[in-house]
Protein backbone atom coordinates (compact mmCIF):
# COMPACT_ATOMS: atom_id res chain seq x y z
CA UNK A 1 0.00 0.00 0.00
CA UNK A 2 1.38 3.40 -1.04
CA UNK A 3 2.62 5.43 2.31
CA UNK A 4 1.54 9.05 1.98
CA UNK A 5 3.67 11.16 3.94
CA UNK A 6 2.60 14.51 5.40
CA UNK A 7 5.23 17.31 4.64
CA UNK A 8 6.88 18.70 7.74
CA UNK A 9 5.00 22.19 7.76
CA UNK A 10 1.54 20.37 8.08
CA UNK A 11 2.52 18.47 10.11
CA UNK A 12 3.79 21.29 13.07
CA UNK A 13 1.46 23.25 12.24
CA UNK A 14 -1.78 20.86 13.01
CA UNK A 15 0.20 20.00 16.27
CA UNK A 16 0.42 23.64 17.07
CA UNK A 17 -2.93 24.29 16.13
CA UNK A 18 -4.06 21.60 18.30
CA UNK A 19 -2.45 22.44 21.13
CA UNK A 20 -3.23 26.16 21.19
CA UNK A 21 -7.26 25.27 20.09
CA UNK A 22 -7.30 23.19 23.62
CA UNK A 23 -5.20 26.01 25.92
CA UNK A 24 -7.27 28.52 24.00
CA UNK A 25 -10.66 26.50 24.79
CA UNK A 26 -9.87 25.62 28.44
CA UNK A 27 -8.98 29.00 29.21
CA UNK A 28 -12.27 30.43 27.58
CA UNK A 29 -14.37 28.00 30.17
CA UNK A 30 -12.38 28.77 33.06
CA UNK A 31 -12.59 32.41 32.82
CA UNK A 32 -16.29 32.40 31.81
CA UNK A 33 -16.51 30.77 34.54
CA UNK A 34 -14.82 33.06 36.65
CA UNK A 35 -16.92 35.81 34.98
CA UNK A 36 -21.07 34.63 35.54
CA UNK A 37 -19.79 33.26 39.25
CA UNK A 38 -19.08 36.42 40.15
CA UNK A 39 -16.24 35.01 41.48
CA UNK A 40 -14.57 38.34 39.97
CA UNK A 41 -16.56 41.07 39.56
CA UNK A 42 -17.61 42.32 36.23
CA UNK A 43 -17.42 46.14 34.87
CA UNK A 44 -21.01 45.63 33.73
CA UNK A 45 -22.74 43.57 36.51
CA UNK A 46 -24.45 40.62 34.57
CA UNK A 47 -27.77 41.75 35.19
CA UNK A 48 -27.60 44.97 34.13
CA UNK A 49 -26.12 43.58 30.05
CA UNK A 50 -29.51 43.29 28.62
CA UNK A 51 -29.60 47.28 28.88
CA UNK A 52 -26.33 47.34 27.15
CA UNK A 53 -26.48 44.58 24.26
CA UNK A 54 -28.47 46.05 22.11
CA UNK A 55 -25.77 48.98 21.50
CA UNK A 56 -23.30 49.32 19.37
CA UNK A 57 -20.12 48.57 20.02
CA UNK A 58 -19.18 52.34 19.62
CA UNK A 59 -22.04 53.53 22.28
CA UNK A 60 -21.59 50.62 24.19
CA UNK A 61 -18.04 51.24 25.36
CA UNK A 62 -18.82 54.68 25.60
CA UNK A 63 -21.90 54.33 28.39
CA UNK A 64 -20.05 51.25 30.17
CA UNK A 65 -16.50 53.40 30.20
CA UNK A 66 -14.92 50.18 28.81
CA UNK A 67 -11.57 51.02 26.64
CA UNK A 68 -10.46 49.17 24.28
CA UNK A 69 -6.65 48.02 23.21
CA UNK A 70 -3.26 48.86 25.53
CA UNK A 71 -5.28 51.58 27.35
CA UNK A 72 -7.77 48.81 28.43
CA UNK A 73 -4.85 46.59 30.21
CA UNK A 74 -5.67 48.28 33.04
CA UNK A 75 -9.34 46.67 32.83
CA UNK A 76 -8.34 43.62 33.09
CA UNK A 77 -9.59 43.00 36.51
CA UNK A 78 -12.75 42.76 35.92
CA UNK A 79 -13.91 39.66 35.08
CA UNK A 80 -15.90 40.75 31.59
CA UNK A 81 -12.62 42.31 30.53
CA UNK A 82 -10.81 39.15 31.26
CA UNK A 83 -12.81 37.45 28.64
CA UNK A 84 -10.75 39.15 26.24
CA UNK A 85 -7.98 36.73 27.07
CA UNK A 86 -8.56 34.06 25.63
CA UNK A 87 -10.46 34.84 22.57
CA UNK A 88 -7.56 36.83 21.72
CA UNK A 89 -5.41 34.07 21.97
CA UNK A 90 -7.22 31.75 19.77
CA UNK A 91 -7.50 34.47 17.36
CA UNK A 92 -3.73 34.65 17.69
CA UNK A 93 -2.98 31.03 17.22
CA UNK A 94 -2.83 30.99 13.25
CA UNK A 95 -0.22 34.00 13.74
CA UNK A 96 2.05 31.49 15.71
CA UNK A 97 1.60 28.09 13.77
CA UNK A 98 2.41 30.40 10.49
CA UNK A 99 5.76 31.55 12.27
CA UNK A 100 6.27 28.23 13.10
CA UNK A 101 6.43 27.04 9.37
CA UNK A 102 8.36 30.20 8.22
CA UNK A 103 11.98 28.41 9.05
CA UNK A 104 10.46 25.42 7.47
CA UNK A 105 9.90 26.81 3.93
CA UNK A 106 13.03 29.00 4.16
CA UNK A 107 15.32 25.73 4.56
CA UNK A 108 13.45 23.64 1.95
CA UNK A 109 14.16 26.64 -0.37
CA UNK A 110 10.12 27.20 -0.57
CA UNK A 111 10.52 31.25 -0.58
CA UNK A 112 7.87 31.47 -2.86
CA UNK A 113 5.87 30.02 0.43
CA UNK A 114 8.00 31.34 3.33
CA UNK A 115 7.00 35.05 2.19
CA UNK A 116 3.46 34.22 1.77
CA UNK A 117 3.42 33.18 5.36
CA UNK A 118 5.46 36.61 6.13
CA UNK A 119 2.95 38.41 4.33
CA UNK A 120 0.19 36.66 6.01
CA UNK A 121 1.44 37.48 9.62
CA UNK A 122 2.11 40.74 8.61
CA UNK A 123 -1.57 41.30 7.70
CA UNK A 124 -2.64 39.06 10.63
CA UNK A 125 -0.51 41.62 13.11
CA UNK A 126 -1.52 44.36 11.70
CA UNK A 127 -5.37 43.35 11.90
CA UNK A 128 -4.52 42.47 15.66
CA UNK A 129 -2.32 45.83 16.53
CA UNK A 130 -5.34 48.15 16.34
CA UNK A 131 -3.88 50.73 13.88
CA UNK A 132 -7.17 50.53 11.61
CA UNK A 133 -9.63 52.27 13.60
CA UNK A 134 -12.84 52.27 11.96
CA UNK B 1 -40.49 40.65 26.30
CA UNK B 2 -36.86 39.41 25.81
CA UNK B 3 -36.38 42.17 28.80
CA UNK B 4 -38.11 40.15 31.11
CA UNK B 5 -35.82 36.92 30.80
CA UNK B 6 -33.37 36.89 33.35
CA UNK B 7 -29.56 37.09 32.63
CA UNK B 8 -28.67 33.48 33.59
CA UNK B 9 -31.39 32.13 31.35
CA UNK B 10 -29.21 33.19 28.21
CA UNK B 11 -26.03 31.00 28.42
CA UNK B 12 -28.53 28.46 28.44
CA UNK B 13 -30.59 29.96 25.61
CA UNK B 14 -27.62 30.57 23.50
CA UNK B 15 -26.03 27.07 24.02
CA UNK B 16 -29.01 25.37 23.24
CA UNK B 17 -29.56 27.11 20.25
CA UNK B 18 -26.58 26.58 18.89
CA UNK B 19 -26.26 23.21 20.37
CA UNK B 20 -28.75 22.57 17.44
CA UNK B 21 -27.38 24.82 14.89
CA UNK B 22 -24.13 22.57 15.13
CA UNK B 23 -25.98 19.34 14.62
CA UNK B 24 -28.04 20.76 11.69
CA UNK B 25 -24.94 22.93 9.88
CA UNK B 26 -22.59 19.50 9.33
CA UNK B 27 -25.72 17.41 8.53
CA UNK B 28 -26.41 20.06 5.96
CA UNK B 29 -23.42 20.26 4.78
CA UNK B 30 -22.32 24.10 5.81
CA UNK B 31 -19.82 26.00 8.28
CA UNK B 32 -22.29 26.84 10.68
CA UNK B 33 -21.84 30.98 10.79
CA UNK B 34 -23.98 31.15 8.15
CA UNK B 35 -27.16 30.13 10.03
CA UNK B 36 -25.65 31.69 13.46
CA UNK B 37 -25.66 35.23 11.96
CA UNK B 38 -29.01 35.65 10.93
CA UNK B 39 -30.74 33.52 13.40
CA UNK B 40 -29.09 35.74 15.85
CA UNK B 41 -29.69 39.03 13.90
CA UNK B 42 -33.58 37.74 13.20
CA UNK B 43 -34.72 36.55 16.63
CA UNK B 44 -32.09 37.73 19.52
CA UNK B 45 -31.71 41.45 21.17
CA UNK B 46 -28.22 41.46 20.96
CA UNK B 47 -26.48 44.46 18.34
CA UNK B 48 -25.34 43.13 14.99
CA UNK B 49 -22.07 44.41 15.68
CA UNK B 50 -21.37 41.94 19.06
CA UNK B 51 -23.35 39.27 16.84
CA UNK B 52 -20.89 39.41 13.62
CA UNK B 53 -17.82 39.68 15.72
CA UNK B 54 -19.45 36.15 17.32
CA UNK B 55 -20.50 34.88 13.89
CA UNK B 56 -16.70 35.00 13.63
CA UNK B 57 -15.31 33.99 16.37
CA UNK B 58 -17.94 30.69 16.36
CA UNK B 59 -16.39 30.32 12.83
CA UNK B 60 -13.14 30.16 14.00
CA UNK B 61 -13.82 27.87 16.97
CA UNK B 62 -14.96 25.08 14.61
CA UNK B 63 -12.55 25.35 12.13
CA UNK B 64 -9.50 24.97 14.91
CA UNK B 65 -11.67 21.97 15.96
CA UNK B 66 -11.44 20.34 12.88
CA UNK B 67 -8.32 21.69 11.24
CA UNK B 68 -5.33 19.54 13.18
CA UNK B 69 -7.61 16.60 11.73
CA UNK B 70 -8.08 17.38 8.62
CA UNK B 71 -4.31 18.63 7.75
CA UNK B 72 -2.67 15.40 9.04
CA UNK B 73 -4.91 13.34 7.04
CA UNK B 74 -4.25 15.17 4.11
CA UNK B 75 -7.38 16.36 3.53
CA UNK B 76 -6.82 20.00 3.94
CA UNK B 77 -4.17 21.07 1.75
CA UNK B 78 -1.84 23.54 3.62
CA UNK B 79 -0.37 25.01 0.03
CA UNK B 80 -4.01 25.38 -1.51
CA UNK B 81 -5.07 27.09 1.13
CA UNK B 82 -2.00 29.49 2.07
CA UNK B 83 -2.59 31.98 -1.24
CA UNK B 84 -6.00 32.22 -0.93
CA UNK B 85 -5.99 32.50 2.71
CA UNK B 86 -3.79 35.52 2.17
CA UNK B 87 -5.79 37.18 -0.06
CA UNK B 88 -9.09 36.22 1.83
CA UNK B 89 -7.67 38.01 4.61
CA UNK B 90 -7.01 41.18 3.31
CA UNK B 91 -10.48 40.89 1.93
CA UNK B 92 -12.00 40.19 5.62
CA UNK B 93 -10.27 42.78 7.13
CA UNK B 94 -11.63 45.69 4.87
CA UNK B 95 -14.95 44.20 4.74
CA UNK B 96 -14.88 44.47 8.48
CA UNK B 97 -13.72 47.90 8.30
CA UNK B 98 -16.64 48.97 6.05
CA UNK B 99 -19.35 46.62 7.81
CA UNK B 100 -18.62 48.50 10.85
CA UNK B 101 -18.40 52.07 9.54
CA UNK B 102 -21.53 51.63 7.34
CA UNK B 103 -25.06 52.40 9.31
CA UNK B 104 -26.19 49.33 10.93
CA UNK B 105 -29.61 49.11 9.49
CA UNK B 106 -27.86 49.36 5.91
CA UNK B 107 -25.91 46.18 6.53
CA UNK B 108 -29.04 44.25 8.44
CA UNK B 109 -30.55 44.75 4.66
CA UNK B 110 -27.55 43.64 3.11
CA UNK B 111 -26.70 41.12 5.09
CA UNK B 112 -30.51 39.30 5.10
CA UNK B 113 -30.07 40.07 1.00
CA UNK B 114 -27.17 37.95 1.00
CA UNK B 115 -28.25 34.93 3.37
CA UNK B 116 -31.17 34.74 0.69
CA UNK B 117 -28.94 34.79 -1.84
CA UNK B 118 -26.70 32.12 -0.44
CA UNK B 119 -29.85 29.70 0.09
CA UNK B 120 -30.50 30.17 -3.19
CA UNK B 121 -27.11 29.25 -4.68
CA UNK B 122 -26.99 26.38 -2.26
CA UNK B 123 -30.33 25.39 -3.36
CA UNK B 124 -29.11 25.28 -7.07
CA UNK B 125 -25.03 24.73 -6.50
CA UNK B 126 -23.99 21.36 -7.84
CA UNK B 127 -20.81 19.48 -6.57
CA UNK B 128 -18.36 17.17 -8.13
CA UNK B 129 -16.73 14.27 -6.44
CA UNK B 130 -13.60 14.60 -8.84
CA UNK B 131 -13.38 16.87 -10.88
CA UNK B 132 -11.59 16.70 -14.15
CA UNK B 133 -8.52 18.95 -14.66
CA UNK B 134 -6.43 17.68 -17.75
CA UNK B 135 -3.90 20.57 -17.41
CA UNK B 136 -2.83 22.26 -14.37
CA UNK B 137 -2.39 26.41 -14.59
CA UNK B 138 0.71 28.01 -14.76
CA UNK B 139 0.22 29.96 -11.58
CA UNK B 140 -0.45 26.64 -9.39
CA UNK B 141 2.34 24.18 -11.10
CA UNK B 142 4.22 27.44 -10.33
CA UNK B 143 2.89 27.96 -6.15
CA UNK B 144 3.04 23.91 -6.62
CA UNK B 145 -0.65 23.31 -5.89
CA UNK B 146 -1.16 19.61 -5.81
CA UNK B 147 -1.88 17.26 -3.84
CA UNK B 148 -2.14 13.29 -3.42
CA UNK B 149 -4.88 11.78 -0.57
CA UNK B 150 -5.86 8.51 0.19
CA UNK B 151 -9.90 8.25 -0.15
CA UNK B 152 -10.61 5.92 2.79
CA UNK B 153 -14.43 4.51 1.15
CA UNK B 154 -12.27 2.51 -1.85
CA UNK B 155 -8.33 2.70 -0.34
CA UNK B 156 -7.46 4.70 -3.57
CA UNK B 157 -4.87 7.11 -4.01
CA UNK B 158 -6.51 9.91 -5.71
CA UNK B 159 -3.64 13.10 -7.31
CA UNK B 160 -5.08 15.92 -7.77
CA UNK B 161 -4.19 19.28 -9.72
CA UNK B 162 -6.11 22.52 -10.39
CA UNK B 163 -6.42 25.52 -12.80
CA UNK B 164 -7.75 28.52 -12.60
CA UNK B 165 -5.88 29.76 -9.94
CA UNK B 166 -5.99 33.52 -10.89
CA UNK B 167 -9.72 33.60 -11.65
CA UNK B 168 -10.68 31.90 -7.83
CA UNK B 169 -8.38 34.53 -6.14
CA UNK B 170 -9.78 36.98 -7.38
CA UNK B 171 -13.28 35.52 -6.24
CA UNK B 172 -11.55 35.05 -3.08
CA UNK B 173 -11.34 38.76 -2.48
CA UNK B 174 -15.03 39.02 -2.91
CA UNK B 175 -15.76 35.90 -0.14
CA UNK B 176 -13.10 37.62 1.88
CA UNK B 177 -15.07 40.66 1.91
CA UNK B 178 -18.64 39.39 2.51
CA UNK B 179 -16.95 36.94 4.80
CA UNK B 180 -15.81 39.83 7.43
CA UNK B 181 -18.34 42.25 6.45
CA UNK B 182 -21.40 40.29 7.87
CA UNK B 183 -19.15 38.04 10.48
CA UNK B 184 -20.20 34.69 8.38
CA UNK B 185 -18.07 32.27 7.58
CA UNK B 186 -17.00 31.44 3.91
CA UNK B 187 -17.83 27.74 3.56
CA UNK B 188 -21.00 28.33 1.36
CA UNK B 189 -18.65 30.20 -1.13
CA UNK B 190 -14.89 28.42 -0.62
CA UNK B 191 -16.61 25.13 -1.42
CA UNK B 192 -18.00 25.83 -4.78
CA UNK B 193 -15.10 27.72 -5.63
CA UNK B 194 -11.93 25.00 -4.56
CA UNK B 195 -14.29 22.58 -6.07
CA UNK B 196 -16.30 23.41 -9.29
CA UNK B 197 -14.36 26.77 -10.24
CA UNK B 198 -10.29 24.78 -9.80
CA UNK B 199 -11.16 21.72 -9.94
CA UNK B 200 -10.23 20.06 -6.24
CA UNK B 201 -11.97 16.94 -5.04
CA UNK B 202 -14.81 17.63 -2.91
CA UNK B 203 -13.26 16.05 0.06
CA UNK B 204 -10.36 18.22 -0.22
CA UNK B 205 -12.46 21.30 -1.17
CA UNK B 206 -14.46 21.31 2.24
CA UNK B 207 -11.15 20.08 4.07
CA UNK B 208 -9.21 23.27 2.90
CA UNK B 209 -12.18 25.42 3.23
CA UNK B 210 -12.86 24.32 6.89
CA UNK B 211 -8.95 25.32 8.03
CA UNK B 212 -9.31 28.42 5.67
CA UNK B 213 -11.29 29.54 8.30
CA UNK B 214 -8.84 29.41 10.75
CA UNK B 215 -6.61 31.86 9.14
CA UNK B 216 -9.58 34.29 7.36
CA UNK B 217 -11.50 34.44 10.56
CA UNK B 218 -9.62 35.80 13.15
CA UNK B 219 -8.56 38.54 10.61
CA UNK B 220 -11.54 40.00 10.39
CA UNK B 221 -12.63 38.79 14.11
CA UNK B 222 -9.27 41.63 15.22
CA UNK B 223 -11.00 44.21 13.97
CA UNK B 224 -14.17 43.68 16.14
CA UNK B 225 -12.00 42.55 18.83
CA UNK B 226 -10.30 46.00 18.34
CA UNK B 227 -13.56 47.53 18.48
CA UNK B 228 -14.51 46.38 21.69
CA UNK B 229 -17.35 44.27 19.99
CA UNK B 230 -16.97 41.47 22.83
CA UNK B 231 -19.55 40.09 24.46
CA UNK B 232 -18.76 36.89 26.77
CA UNK B 233 -22.15 36.14 27.84
CA UNK B 234 -23.08 35.87 23.89
CA UNK B 235 -19.58 34.08 22.51
CA UNK B 236 -18.68 31.47 25.03
CA UNK B 237 -21.87 29.52 25.11
CA UNK B 238 -22.36 29.61 21.19
CA UNK B 239 -18.70 28.91 20.73
CA UNK B 240 -19.19 26.22 23.14
CA UNK B 241 -22.25 25.19 21.96
CA UNK B 242 -21.49 25.04 18.23
CA UNK B 243 -18.34 23.03 18.77
CA UNK B 244 -20.13 20.32 20.63
CA UNK B 245 -23.31 20.34 18.35
CA UNK B 246 -20.81 19.72 15.56
CA UNK B 247 -19.55 16.82 17.09
CA UNK B 248 -22.67 15.02 17.62
CA UNK B 249 -23.76 15.94 14.10
CA UNK B 250 -20.65 14.63 12.81
CA UNK B 251 -21.46 11.38 14.27
CA UNK B 252 -25.22 11.00 13.36
CA UNK B 253 -24.03 11.88 9.51
CA UNK B 254 -23.29 8.25 8.68
CA UNK B 255 -27.12 7.30 9.56
CA UNK B 256 -29.30 10.27 8.76
CA UNK B 257 -30.63 11.02 5.28
CA UNK B 258 -28.68 15.11 4.67
CA UNK B 259 -30.62 15.45 1.44
CA UNK B 260 -33.63 16.47 3.72
CA UNK B 261 -31.74 18.21 6.45
CA UNK B 262 -29.97 20.23 3.70
CA UNK B 263 -33.32 21.53 3.01
CA UNK B 264 -33.82 22.31 6.35
CA UNK B 265 -30.72 24.73 6.68
CA UNK B 266 -31.83 26.18 3.28
CA UNK B 267 -35.30 26.98 4.91
CA UNK B 268 -33.92 28.02 8.28
CA UNK B 269 -31.49 30.45 6.18
CA UNK B 270 -34.27 31.46 4.41
CA UNK B 271 -36.80 32.21 7.18
CA UNK B 272 -33.65 34.05 9.41
CA UNK B 273 -32.50 36.16 6.22
CA UNK B 274 -35.74 37.32 5.36
CA UNK B 275 -36.39 38.43 9.23
CA UNK B 276 -33.13 40.08 9.36
CA UNK B 277 -34.01 42.00 6.04
CA UNK B 278 -37.40 42.81 7.57
CA UNK B 279 -35.71 43.93 10.97
CA UNK B 280 -33.31 46.11 8.97
CA UNK B 281 -36.00 47.41 7.22
CA UNK B 282 -37.70 48.67 10.27
CA UNK B 283 -40.60 46.07 10.43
Amino acid sequence: MQELKLPEESLIYARLLNAGRAIGLVALIIIFVIYIAGIIPPRVPLNELSNYWGLSAKDYLTKTGIHTGWSGIGMLRYSDILNFLPIAFLSGITIICYLSIIPIFFRKKDRIYAWIAILEVLVLVFAASGILKV
Amino acid sequence: MLEIIPWWNWPIILFGVTFAIGIVAVLGGVGGGVIFVPVMIGFFPFHLDFVRSAGLLVALASSLSASPILLKKHLAHLKLAMPMALIASIGAIFGAILGLALPADIVQISLGVTILVIAAIMLKAKKSEYPEVKKADTLSTMLGIRGTYREESTNEVINWQVHKTPQAMVTFVIIGLVAGMFGLGAGWATVPVLNLMMGVPLKIAVSTSSFLLSITAPSAAWIYINRGAVLPILIVPSVIGMMLGARIGAKLLPRIRTKAIRYIVIGVMLFSGARALLKGLGF
